[in-house]
């Protein structure tokens, strides 16, 4: 046998060093059937012993729109830039849907799922990627729902897709991106400071009116607005995510000034969150069973 | 000569004690503040040694401390030791789950974990669902689940019930179709805690039989972690123990068997602030303790071999030696007697009495099968009426007992409460 043989090992196991060991793409590949096995767990066993099973991806989108046609659309009146009310609620609500289920589920990775972890090893990160596709395939359903609205009105002529539709996607894997990433940092401050999951569970339901849903940006450059309000608005960072899919879906009048300064300003704090989020989890999977 | 499997070199692991997760953002910042100003962590007390029996002044505490071991291909390692050694802190750093704070550990192959059976099931999902669930996590790809799926069905014996949700199944349903799972696991080392403690006998005996075949015929590694000595000795080769979370003993696992129940800790068991007592008191038990065939002082022992109780006791008042009735009883976990002896059937008289004095009892075979007895003191002085009671104690100790081979037919004794004699069956035609 050779020196060499003799010297080859498979597994290491050394005490954690900082974020800066490398982060093993391999072992996510090796664990991919896993993961799709625990998209399958997440989507076909929520619905299971329901009367309506996958009919609940529609009823929630379809439901709390028509709470917002009713409260923001006809009482308030905040308008909708001349988009049919439904299909502008309805953009918002799946899209906000998808980001603060994103959002919070992640963000409990470690406390949901810790007695899973304490006995079996496997490349932590593959819990938020099943997220992601799973999180991804009831957006794509409800995606289907918007389509079919949208050809609705789109036949009757109220709508038309806009001129800068390859947004679309953009806006989409930006969604999903800052789900994850916000998700992966809360993760791993929460198996520290558990304060951060209430925190994240409220105040993503205040973020919500932080960001262009229930009312057309529009109305923040509107003659008397608020210039502060305008700003704060703009600075979340969800905020040039919504209103790209809009512009992409629906029409050039949504194009309000520094649309393209807050879609870039998005990307950008997008992939920063990212590369926070990685390097926290990978610094915190390794450990956090001792603290958690 | 085989190729070494496992190496684990100066292995640590430290534990914080304690409530920790109140004011934590404050010490943080602190800790936070010593490190960067190059000064030593304030919070960080001299750690302490790993003995649960004693309170520790130490916030910090070694679960491991330089353990160093390494197994070749295809043995079989048992791991033994009290509640609290380190056996599972051991197994769960080999197996990934929580990180070594100092030393490393090498390993060829995969390694799959089984520290619970079972694990990441969903109760919503039907038995074949769970399979590819637990296999994956187990590590398996969907493939090799598939190939297998016959073979998994057919060993948990849950045919009827595969396409029923997992919430419908009994527990010892659950246990066999996760035992199944891992049972087909091929990792070319297999690290299973104690999950055979679990399902009715004849799953045990099909487990056990199993993990011989894992090991014995498919050559692969296995570390097996057990509190039955029984199946430690039918399945492993070489045995280590560990102590308050370092090696005690490495080798031949009869030896380390041996090693272990002659453990320290069996100290003297201290009466004295027992106050669920019963009787005048003018005589008392003050202390217990349990001696092993070598005269090394135990609190487990082999089924079979010889024990000596001696129990001290003190004298507050004269009292007659002719008129004392002292009585052992051993009893099981429902407190029912096993054994008895009863000095005046037995005919002992003590020669006299002083106060400090000690009376012993010698078991020249302990025949009794595998499981915790409790030891119940008796004295009267006079006869055994309630008035002339001296001082009963009810569980003044407990002793564990690990089953043997009593019949010599090569398997151990099924553990249950009760006594063995010697006996023959046979069968005549009429």
């Amino acid at each position: 046998m050779s020196e060499k043989t003799q010297e080859h090992w498979d597994i290491v196991i050394e005490p954690s060093q900082s974020w800066r060991d490398n982060f093993d793409w391999k072992q996510i590949r090796k664990y991919r059937d896993l993961m799709w096995l625990l998209v399958k767990r997440d989507v076909v066993a929520v619905y299971k012993q329901t009367i309506l099973g996958p009919v609940w991806f529609f009823i929630q989108p379809i439901f709390t729109m028509a709470v917002y046609i009713l409260v923001f659309g006809l009482i308030a009146d905040l308008g909708t830039d001349n988009v049919p009310m439904p299909l502008f609620y309805l953009s918002g609500v799946i899209l906000w849907g998808y980001f603060s289920t994103m959002l919070t589920t992640t963000g409990s990775t470690f406390i949901t799922n810790q007695a899973l972890f304490s006995k079996v090893y496997f490349p932590r990160v593959i819990v938020p990627l099943s997220l992601l596709y799973s999180n991804g395939l009831k957006f794509l359903i409800q995606f289907i729902l918007f389509l079919v609205v949208f050809i609705f009105y789109a036949v009757k002529g109220q709508v038309s897709l806009g001129t800068h539709w390859y947004l679309l996607p953009l806006s989409v894997i930006l969604m999903a991106f800052q789900g994850l990433a916000g998700g992966l940092i809360v993760s791993a401050l929460a198996t520290r400071y558990r304060d951060v999951n209430f925190l994240v569970k409220f105040g993503v339901d205040l973020l919500r009116y932080a960001t262009p849903i229930v009312y057309p940006m529009s109305l923040l450059f509107a003659d008397g607005s608020n210039e502060t309000l305008r700003y704060i608005i703009m600075a979340n960072p969800m905020t040039g995510v919504l209103d790209a899919f809009k512009v992409a879906a629906f029409d050039q009048s949504f194009v309000q000034p520094y649309f393209w300064e807050t879609l870039l300003y998005s990307t950008g704090v997008t992939l920063l969150m990212l590369i926070i989020g990685i390097a926290s989890f990978h610094k915190v999977e390794k450990k956090f069973i001792d603290t958690v | 000569m085989s190729k070494v499997a496992i190496e684990v070199k100066d292995v640590s692991k430290e534990y914080r004690l304690g409530v920790f997760g109140t004011g934590m953002l404050s010490t943080d910042i602190k800790r936070w503040w010593y490190k960067i100003r190059g000064k030593e962590d304030p919070f960080r007390l001299v750690t302490a040694e790993n003995d649960r029996t004693k309170a520790s002044e130490s916030e910090f505490v070694w679960a491991l401390r330089d353990i160093n071991f390494s197994v070749k291909q295809g043995e079989v390692l048992g791991i033994i030791g009290r509640n609290g050694a380190g056996k599972s802190t051991l197994l769960k750093v080999l197996s990934q789950v929580t990180p070594p704070s100092t030393g490393s550990i090498k390993a060829r192959g995969r390694i799959a974990s089984l520290l619970e059976v079972g694990t990441g099931m969903h109760p919503e999902l039907t038995g074949r669902e769970n399979i590819f669930l637990n296999g994956s996590i187990l590590g398996m790809n969907k493939a090799e689940i598939a190939s297998k799926l016959d073979e998994i069905v057919e060993f948990s014996g849950c045919a009827k019930y595969i396409d029923t949700p997992l919430k419908r199944y009994s527990s010892g349903m659950k246990v066999r179709l996760g035992f199944a799972v891992a049972a087909f696991l091929e990792p070319e080392i297999l690290i299973v805690d104690e999950v055979l403690a679990v399902g009715d006998a004849e799953f045990q005996k099909k487990a056990i039989g199993k993990m011989k075949d894992v090991s014995k015929g498919e050559g692969r590694t296995v570390l097996f972690v057990s509190h039955n000595m029984g199946s430690i000795r039918a399945l492993c080769d070489r045995g280590l123990v560990m102590e308050q979370g370092k090696l005690a003993f490495d080798g031949p696992v009869d030896d380390a068997v041996k090693a272990y129940l002659s453990q320290a800790n069996a100290e003297e068991v201290d009466l004295h602030l027992r106050e669920d007592r019963v009787g005048r008191g003018d005589f008392r038990f003050k202390s217990i303790r349990f001696l092993n065939a070598e005269g090394e002082a135990c609190s487990e022992v082999l089924s079979g071999q010889a024990i000596t109780l001696q129990v001290h006791y003190e004298l507050k008042k004269d009292l007659d030696p002719k008129k004392l009735i002292f009585t052992v009883n051993i009893c099981d976990v429902y407190e029912q007697m096993v054994l008895s002896f009863i000095s005046d059937e037995m005919g002992f008289v003590p020669a006299e009495l002083v106060d400090g004095g000690m009376l012993e009892l010698h078991i020249p075979a302990l025949n009794l099968r595998g499981g915790s007895y409790s030891i119940r003191l008796f004295s009267a002085h006079g006869s055994t009426g309630a008035d002339d009671l001296q001082d009963v104690i009810e569980q003044a100790a407990t002793l564990d007992v690990h089953p043997s081979d009593f019949w010599g037919s090569g398997k151990t004794t099924r553990p249950m409460y009760s006594a063995l004699c010697a006996g023959e069956m046979k069968h005549k035609n009429t």
